[in-house]
């Protein structure tokens, strides 16, 4: 039998009063690559809050490799499983700075080959390096994020719409790198997407949420013939 | 001066009533309210000292800088309230700095140990301080609430509490304490300080006003840099919870 990554039990969250999660169980299987999709406003991004330990459901329980959450000290939680949010934060400076931040905040020398081998893998040049990432744009700094998220070589990895503001090509490039993490250092994945057609091809796993609840979990061949009504609108939608 | 020539000088607040009555600025309320207050809590505070520095009763002095820190937190507490014990906090700051500047003082004899020069340089202590707590709280709250995203992606990266929110801290040190230091660049160029005018136009010979005014001073730096950088480190912690997660802010 597949070990889970990660198992939730009935998880609820709600922010002022506004219910955002609704009574969530279910796993994402160990070395899978689990894409998550569902319309926008599902609680996709804050299941990822929850899991990364930023924020802590109402109730129920997170399993992390079979230990609840909150066994795990927080730092080494957050090193274990690794986030790069839609968002892209940055802070203020340079590439490096941002890539090194991992590392910096342990005290760790970051080198400049390791800073290399990263910005190739996500596509990015080495003359990137010392520029203001104020300068980069929304693809660049998706690239750089993710990049970031890798320095801490991750179990776990939380991948928020990192595509979404590539052009054809660059999203090809990252899709096979997480591909390549995969395999390689049999990193779990899960996968937030908008791209039905990357749901398909590049997960073992699928999970379908709506309304901040699991509506359907399964082989990602549930995306062609979906049980749920709302979940077979909501592919049709995304096809035309 | 006597009161009789005091309540003349109710013409300067007559002047200010006057002109916004007929600009209809709206004002008259709080001039009205302002001067009332100044004259009562003033000539309150006159007859107290008077009869501080009459008994030299140690007792007394301590209860009148406790009352001064007591003011200035019930104060200062308002821009804070955000964070957590806020109050207790404000409180410590106040005592701590007010210790260890009385203690350099008057442990190297540089003043006199009365009542007389205590308690006013106390006060002058305790208000900058209780300024500059409101400086570095205002600031402190909208660095954080401005940087909400690079304090939780430190975090999620596995940075602590401390890491995750010490640029917006520096920042906020640094900019409340700015004010002090730029303010001593060019005083007496433009302006006498208060205390020094005071002082001179009281009789006291204009070298020794300034002896004292230069004393004043290098404690204010001290008291600047110690009240941001002290209620800096009581404050930040209260912004996260045990897991190492930020909390919201309280809106006012
Ligand atoms: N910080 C927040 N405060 C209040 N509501 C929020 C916050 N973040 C998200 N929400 C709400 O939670 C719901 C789910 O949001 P999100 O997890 O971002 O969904 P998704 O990633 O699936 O688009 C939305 O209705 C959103 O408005
Ligand atoms: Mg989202």
């Amino acid at each position: 039998m597949t070990r889970q990554a990660i198992s939730l039990k009935d998880i609820s969250y709600s922010d002022k009063g506004v219910a955002i999660l609704k009574n969530i169980s279910g796993s994402f299987p160990e070395g899978y690559i689990t894409t998550l999709v569902g319309p926008s406003g599902a609680g996709k991004t804050t299941l990822f809050r929850l899991c990364n330990g930023l924020r802590s459901p109402n109730s129920g329980q997170i399993y992390i490799n079979d230990k609840t959450i909150n066994e795990y000290n927080p730092v080494e939680l957050r090193r274990k499983v690794g986030i790069a949010l839609q968002s892209a934060a940055m802070i203020n400076g340079t590439i490096l700075q941002n890539l090194s931040l991992p590392f910096d905040l342990q005290g760790k020398q970051f080198s400049k080959e390791f800073a290399l081998e990263l910005l190739q893998d996500v596509g990015l040049t080495s003359d990137f390096l010392h520029r203001d990432v104020k300068d980069l744009s929304g693809g660049q700094r998706q690239k750089l994020s993710i990049a970031r998220t890798l320095v801490n070589r991750p179990d776990i990895l939380l991948l928020d719409e990192i595509t979404s503001s590539l052009d054809r090509v660059s999203q090809q490039d990252i899709e096979e790198l997480i591909v390549k993490i995969n395999k390689k250092y049999k990193t779990t994945i899960i996968w937030i997407t908008h791209n039905l057609e990357q749901a398909r091809t590049l997960g073992n796993y699928t999970w379908v949420m709506m309304n901040g609840q699991l509506v359907e979990a399964g082989p990602p061949s549930l995306l062609d013939d979906p049980i749920d009504e709302k979940v077979r609108l909501f592919v049709k939608g995304h096809e035309q | 001066m006597n009161y009789l020539t005091l309540s003349l000088a109710l013409i300067f607040v007559i002047i200010p009533l006057l002109l916004s009555k007929t600009l209809k600025l709206g004002l008259e309320k709080d001039t009205t309210i302002a001067a009332v207050r100044s004259i009562i809590q003033l000539l309150a505070v006159g007859y107290l000292l008077h009869f501080v520095f009459e008994t030299e009763n140690i007792v007394f002095i301590f209860l009148m800088v406790l009352l001064m820190i007591g003011a200035a937190t019930q104060n200062a507490r308002r821009k804070g309230k955000a964070i957590k014990g806020i109050t207790w906090k404000l409180f410590l700051t106040f005592l701590f700095i007010e210790i260890l500047t009385q203690s350099i003082l008057l442990g190297l004899s540089i003043i006199p140990s009365t009542a007389q020069y205590i308690i006013p340089i106390s006060g002058m202590i305790i208000g900058n301080s209780m300024v500059l707590s409101i400086l570095f709280l205002n600031r402190f709250i909208s660095e954080v609430k401005d940087h909400v995203e690079q304090t939780e992606l430190i975090l999620s990266l596995g940075g602590t509490p401390k890491q995750a929110i010490h640029t917006q801290l520096v920042q906020s040190i640094k900019s409340s304490t700015i004010p002090t230091i730029e303010s001593q660049k060019t005083i007496g160029l433009v302006q006498l300080p208060g205390m020094m005018s005071g002082q001179i136009i009281a009789g006291a010979d204009p070298v020794q006003a300034v002896q004292f005014q230069l004393l004043i001073l290098f404690i204010l730096l001290t008291t600047a840099v110690i009240t941001s950088i002290m209620l800096g480190y009581l404050s930040y912690p209260s912004l996260f919870n045990n897991r190492m997660q930020l909390l919201k802010l309280e809106e006012k």
